[in-house]
């Protein structure tokens, strides 16, 4: 079977190109909290999904709808009706990652069909299983610290479906599992949807080079006429020991388009891109690739090399943990 | 209010760790949680002492828990969580991947690297025998106020991260082995040098954080001398204390003195300063802006 492309759409246009691009499946989420990518002018209001869901259908694409933070507490009602809404709006499905939540849909919304979110960061086999029985999860996008060989041993000892991210942006945390962010500025992944957040971004100048601060916290500095890259926490620039540098990660994205046929072989459902934050055209361009690279691997014929790279972010990307050269 | 030693998060010597669990059974404390938490290549150092610390603890009246990894991937970290279940002590989870291997029926405490935001994920917990939960320590005051509410209703003690190091994030990867340049199959224990983590400090100098193998600390020591009468007022049951390489017995004392009222607030932090003469404190994660952020700046 032809592997599932789930492509991002942080807005109504981003979903109609990425189903006109030949998406299979597309994600978004509520424009509020209750989803990990709450950036101002982006994600959808309840009418919005409606239309969104219909025009998917219509032209035999799925729609997933992302609630994958972790409910504060006092305020579950929030992402409860954020479940209500995704499920009567028509959704095929809903990606969760707190456990309270998956009760409360499974219960609830017994018809409804629920993913697991990465950020749950479920990485082995048992609790993959675990979340199967206790409410009924049909599908895992699994984390990013796992590699090819590993992917295949879960395959291999459950029946939920897997979905692995090929495209984009990297955590190199286990995702659900940080606390980096709200460390630095209070905002985090988790409770409030963002990561080292735009409103916490400064940049000075500081003779003649320029810095990015994060929360007041200087994580990277280049010179005038060099770009600046986004002072993510994980990717910044950091001393300890005698050592400096990119301690933790390069400031490098995902792209696993060429592990594809190895990431069929090993089991995997559906490949997953991210970036929900990115311009509808963006979208477009790599649902289309990847389309081309799933439907040439199901015809028998090579992937085109090299298909996405003037896309990623600062220019250099990784294969991630599926090549685990750090192992 | 009552005092938990959380595992410890550092990699010590065999007979440091010894050390530890000794000089606990005379400490002001409640309860210990032991095991290891970070790195399953850690356990082998000390993985044999364990029966010998748990009786010892026991013996002197401490209630005990033996900890779950924090991020369990390999078919050999599943084995070993399968295998804690076979102990005969209390089991905290630090990973949801435990709940797989938990003898039927018995309870369990859930430690502070599980997600437990909201009342649906507690009372779900507590629903499959948790019987005492330590808050994530990012959460603040306000959740942790509704979810020690909660918690007395349920039955389920809550807890709250007290002092130490934060746990930030763990990862697949080890930022002390790359830090050496080398891959974590062939670590050669790097993380074994520091002993309270490795601070991480920004281009302009401050610390900021600490590397401890695949885990990522605070480079502050989070220290909640200054909330001890809101949780207590909150219902919270007891604080989580996180060891620490010097003066980890006076730590347990000072909160003791703190928590039954006989010193005053500013006493804990005083004392803590001295014995870790460079860290800075935090309690930003409970009641300031951010994680970092220590409530006696804002105040002075």
């Amino acid at each position: 079977m032809v592997m599932e492309i789930v492509c991002p759409a942080g807005t109504p246009a981003a979903l109609r190109a990425a189903v006109k691009a030949g998406a299979h499946t597309v994600y978004c989420g509520f424009n509020d909290e209750t989803n990990a990518r709450n950036f101002p002018g982006l994600n959808f209001d309840r009418d919005e999904m409606r239309e969104g869901v219909g025009f998917a259908h219509k032209h035999g694409a799925k729609v997933l709808v992302a609630i994958n933070t972790f409910p504060r507490a006092g305020d579950q009602a929030i992402w409860h009706r954020a479940i209500d809404d995704a499920h009567s709006a028509g959704a095929d499905a809903v990606i969760l990652a707190d456990p309270g939540l998956l009760d409360y849909a499974a219960r609830d919304h017994p018809d409804l069909r629920l993913h697991l979110s990465v950020q749950a960061a479920a990485a082995n086999a048992d609790i993959i299983n675990y979340y199967a029985d206790a409410f009924g999860v049909k599908r895992v996008v699994l984390p990013r610290v796992l590699s090819v060989p590993e992917i295949a041993a879960i395959n291999a000892e459950t029946d939920v479906e897997t979905e692995v991210f090929v495209f984009g942006g990297l955590c190199v945390m286990a995702e659900g599992r940080c606390s980096l962010s709200s460390y630095a500025t209070g905002l985090s992944p988790n409770m409030n949807g963002v990561c080292s957040p735009a409103s916490h971004v400064e940049y000075q100048d500081d003779q003649g080079e320029l810095s990015a601060k994060l929360g007041g916290y200087t994580i990277h500095r280049v010179g005038k006429d060099e770009p600046a890259p986004y002072p993510t926490l994980c990717k910044g620039c950091f001393s300890a020991g005698d050592q400096s540098g990119h301690l933790f990660e390069d400031p490098v994205s995902l792209n696993a388009e060429q592990l594809i046929p190895q990431l069929q072989k090993a089991g995997v459902t559906a490949l997953k891109i991210e970036g929900r934050q990115r311009s509808k055209s963006y979208v477009a361009q790599v649902v289309r690739n990847f389309r081309n690279a799933v439907d040439a691997l199901e015809a028998g014929q090579d992937l085109p090399a090299g298909m996405l790279a003037g896309l990623s972010e600062g220019q250099a990307t990784t294969t991630g943990a599926y090549k685990k050269t750090w192992r | 209010m009552e005092l938990t030693v959380g595992a410890n998060q550092f990699f010590w010597t065999a007979d440091n760790w010894s050390a530890l669990y000794d000089e606990l059974t005379t400490a002001p404390v409640d309860r210990v949680v032991l095991g290891e938490v970070v790195c399953s290549k850690r356990l082998p150092f000390y993985q044999d002492r364990i029966p010998e610390a748990v009786a010892r603890l026991v013996d002197a009246g401490k209630e005990v828990a033996l900890t779950s990894l924090a991020l369990i991937t390999l078919k050999r970290e599943r084995k070993l969580t399968a295998a804690l279940a076979e102990m005969g002590v209390t089991i905290e989870i630090n990973d949801l991947t435990a709940l797989a291997h938990l003898p039927t029926g018995a309870d369990f405490w859930v430690g502070p690297l599980v997600n437990v935001y909201n009342e649906g994920t507690l009372t779900w917990l507590a629903g499959l025998g948790a019987s005492r939960v330590c808050l994530p320590p990012e959460l603040p005051l306000a959740s942790v106020e509704t979810l020690a509410s909660l918690g007395a209703d349920l039955g389920v003690a809550i807890e709250v991260w007290g002092h130490g190091r934060l746990p930030l994030a763990i990862s697949g990867r080890c930022y002390h082995a790359r830090l050496h340049k080398r891959t974590k199959d062939n670590c050669q224990f790097a993380c074994e040098d520091d002993p309270d983590g490795l601070e991480v400090r920004t281009l302009d100098d401050q610390p900021f954080m600490a590397m401890n193998g695949v885990q990522t600390l605070s480079g502050s020591y989070a220290c909640v001398d200054h909330q001890v009468e809101l949780l207590t007022k909150a219902g919270v049951s007891a604080l989580r204390l996180s060891p620490q390489s010097q003066g980890f017995l006076r730590v347990c004392e000072l909160y003791r003195d703190r928590v039954s009222g006989a010193k005053p607030a500013g006493s804990v932090a005083d004392e803590a300063r001295k014995l870790v003469p460079d860290a800075n404190l935090s309690d930003g994660f409970l009641t300031g802006d951010n994680g970092a952020s220590w409530s006696q700046d804002i105040a002075s």
